[in-house]
């Protein structure tokens, strides 16, 4: 076991735990955001530089603070490690310049976008960006592609997280069919060349794109994600587990996802046939309404307060603690 | 005349060839190396001569080799780094296309003082040439029994492969080197774990440059003690400087560290002077991706001592007024140079580069290439060379790999030294615009 210091909250984890787990595991407002890394997905992660955090001391055993901020995705915890992250202003400057840098090649069409609502990029530049631009030149433009019939990849939103790749990675087991082509700001996702992904699992790709740059084509333009209603929902599937989230604009089911936590990582891969196929509410096992449990404007039809980790209360000072308790402004969490 | 450790032969007629080589004294290391020392004795001797890479970054190569993780049973490399592509930087092409043989012949040494039974040589793709020449040299080596089973009958084995890579600079960088190497995308890796520990298929690895592993036969002969008189304080040894550029004989130099500066420019010795009768105006001492350094600061420091050729003295004064050794790729630029061009023009090339990884290095390096253009081409606003700075420092130090540093550090140091030559370009657009414009320096009244 590991203790570290994370913007001044405690916390102990097993050793090889990585700092940004660490910081999930305290939870709240204190954990960095994430554009790339994704806990299902073996290698992903170091590549969008948006959790970078300060590491003012390296262990016990060797205390000075590591040069450079380090990637909080990919770096473990090592006893005594001291890491900034909200309470370090140079930490949240170089932020603000990933997301600039991010956005610089992002066309703004969270209007006409699917992916608006639910999208990490909007929530990390809402969050964490600018509202002006420096940025005068033009941007760079890629012709839609379908990777399929099902998939729609717009290479002009992606931010090259690289998480599609280990996904169709891990999905195709060694068969490598889907990466990244050219170099630089010219590189692009791309199935060599413009090929399907064959595979049952192959529609995951588009839960874990981060933006709107893999689409579902059944879904595509048919309503903004906030006036729909996700409802959790289950079938006995040969294939996959079949726990999936159907999202209902009336009494139609307008899409289906795979259940994700609340960094927006999924639970379970679910197969094409959950995902595309089955559009009929008989065709499911309705269990209740989806919980949304990210900072978001779709949850279950009403916003809820924001959940405060009880180890961060317990950090509080005392009479911050009284406060609270007499006057509770947030629903508490265990 | 400075002693000339690697090139001493490097003229002489057929020494590509192995009975050649071999009557200059060549395979000596090995033989003394695998007869009469351990695998420790070696590393012990380049330790103590303190030679440092010469690839760009100068960590000490002993120290290197000593950190390399040994753990029973997994086999260990040495991949020697041939991937040269920093613009100014041609020393190892020459080296390897002369002497190939010194190369193999380091590459064994280096490869018994670290136990790797197999090691390979990442050349750059567009090499070709010099591919076929290590290759013939190494099928000679084979038959000689320098390489193979049992060599010289110590028992100790070793296979060496050259393998080209596609031409990609970022695979000058160790850990995508070494991916290029398994076949894959050349993206680096994040680190830790470094390639010491996990490399080359997850194996313990040691990556050093081509010129680094050619000395290592010198320091086997002639002793570390000996190798490191030459030079001054922490930089010993001789150091190849591909000089490039404006000079009336731009070439390959084998230098001793600690060389003044204005005399390998101007003695006749060494470059000569700047061509055409001209004034030196800025000099970029290590190859494309260190500070660039106007002439004053070049010949002397910002304390007023002679800057000399070693890797504490051009990096004295950090980056304010300071720049490094690098891998030795010294362009000299005359007064007729447009810095803002040439910043533009090395922007270029970073921008090409990026590999796409990261966001800081993709987005950034072809932000900072446009915003050179506009001003190049007489579109530049005031503003912009403050976006500029701002840009590379949010580059710097936030990416996965040093390509990052490498295409930021150029633009914030030209900018650091030339800002009115930048400021001129936005006054007087129309004329910076034309083809060959010079800065007229004294113009500037804004």
């Amino acid at each position: 076991m590991a203790k570290i210091t994370f913007d001044g909250i405690e916390i102990e984890v097993p050793d090889g735990t990585t700092i940004l787990n660490a910081a999930r595991q305290i939870g709240g407002s204190i954990v960095p955001p994430a554009m790339c890394y994704y806990t299902p997905l073996k290698g992903s992660g170091g590549k969008c530089r948006a959790c970078l955090v300060k590491v003012a001391a390296g262990s016990t055993k060797d205390p000075r603070p590591m040069p450079k901020l380090v990637a909080s995705c990919i770096t473990t915890v090592q006893d005594g490690m001291v890491v900034e992250n909200t309470i370090n202003d140079s930490v949240l400057d170089v932020r603000k310049g990933i997301v600039e840098m991010l956005l610089i090649n992002h066309p703004l069409d969270c209007p006409v976008c699917d992916q608006a609502g639910e999208c990490d990029l909007q929530n990390f530049a809402f969050e964490h960006g600018v509202s002006t631009t420096r940025y005068q030149e033009e941007r760079r433009t890629f012709e839609k592609i379908d990777i399929g019939p099902l998939i729609q990849l717009h290479m002009t939103r992606c931010i090259l997280c690289y998480r599609c790749v280990y996904t169709a990675d891990q999905i195709a087991k060694g068969d490598r069919v889907h990466g990244v082509l050219g170099r630089g700001d010219a590189a692009e996702i791309g199935t060599y060349i413009e090929n399907i992904i064959d595979n049952d699992f192959s529609g995951n790709v588009i839960d874990v794109c981060p933006v709107g740059a893999l689409t579902d084509k059944t879904w595509r333009f048919k309503s903004r994600v906030w006036f729909t209603k996700p409802v959790n929902a289950h079938r006995d599937c040969p294939k996959c587990a079949g726990n999936v989230v159907l999202w209902y604009k009336g009494n139609e089911v307008l899409r289906t996802t795979a259940r994700k936590d609340q960094y927006g990582e999924v639970k379970e891969w679910i197969c094409n046939e959950c995902r595309f196929e089955k559009k009929e509410t008989s065709d499911w096992t309705i269990e209740g309404p989806a919980h949304i449990d990210r900072s978001s404007v779709i949850s279950a039809n009403h916003y809820e307060l924001p959940v405060l980790n009880q180890s961060v209360i317990d950090d509080l000072p005392a009479s911050t603690q009284r406060e609270l308790e007499q006057n509770p402004p947030l629903k508490l969490g265990s | 005349m400075g002693r000339k450790l690697l090139t001493e032969h490097i003229n002489v007629e057929g020494i590509e060839t192995l009975d050649v080589y071999r009557k200059h004294g060549g395979y000596r290391s090995v033989e003394k190396a695998l007869k009469t020392m351990t695998p420790e004795e070696v590393v012990e001797e380049v330790k103590k001569s303190g030679l440092r890479g010469r690839g760009g970054a100068g960590f000490p190569t002993g120290l290197k080799w000593s950190f390399l993780a040994k753990p029973e049973g997994v086999p260990r490399h040495l991949v020697c780094n041939a991937d040269e592509s920093e613009p100014g930087t041609f020393k190892d092409r020459q080296l390897m296309s002369k002497l190939p043989h010194l190369l193999i012949e380091g590459m064994i040494t280096g490869s018994y003082a670290l136990g790797a039974n197999t090691s390979y040589i990442y050349i750059r793709g567009e090499l070709l040439y010099v591919l076929r020449i290590l290759e013939k040299a190494i099928a000679e080596a084979y038959a000689a029994g320098f390489l193979g089973k049992n060599i010289l009958g110590s028992g100790y084995d070793l296979d060496l492969y050259v393998h080209p890579g596609g031409g990609a600079y970022i695979c000058g960088e160790e850990t995508a080197l070494l991916e290029s190497l398994e076949g894959k995308r050349g993206n680096p890796r994040n680190k830790p774990p470094f390639p010491a520990v996990q490399g080359l298929w997850a194996r313990p690895t040691v990556v050093n440059n081509v010129e680094s592993i050619a000395a290592v036969p010198v320091i086997v002969n002639e002793g570390g003690d000996e190798y490191a008189k030459i030079g001054v304080g922490k930089s010993t040894g001789t150091k190849l400087i591909s000089a490039c550029g404006h000079l009336k004989q731009p070439g390959i130099y084998e230098i001793e560290l600690g060389l003044p500066v204005e005399e390998f420019i101007y003695s006749d010795e060494y470059c000569g002077g700047i061509w055409k009768g001209r004034e030196l105006k800025a000099v970029v001492a290590g190859g494309s991706s260190v500070p660039i350094l106007p002439k004053e600061l070049i010949l002397k420091t910002a304390a007023g001592e002679n800057r000399l050729m070693t890797y504490e003295s051009l990096s004295d004064g950090g980056f304010v007024t300071g720049t490094m050794l690098g891998s030795g790729g010294f362009i000299a630029m005359d007064e007729t140079t447009c810095i803002v061009r040439n910043t533009w023009n090395f922007s270029r090339f970073y921008h090409h580069e990026s590999c796409g990884q990261c966001s800081p290095c993709r987005e950034g390096t072809g932000w900072m290439e446009k915003v050179l253009h506009r001003l190049e081409h007489g579109h530049g606003r005031m503003e912009d060379i403050d976006l500029l700075v701002s840009v590379a420092k949010q580059i710097e130090g936030n990416t996965i790999c040093p390509l990052g540093e490498a295409a930021a550090w150029p633009v914030a140091a030209a900018v650091r030294h030339f800002r009115d030559e930048f400021e001129w370009h936005v006054t007087h657009s129309q004329q910076a615009a034309q083809p060959g414009a010079v800065y007229p320096g004294a113009l500037v009244t804004v």
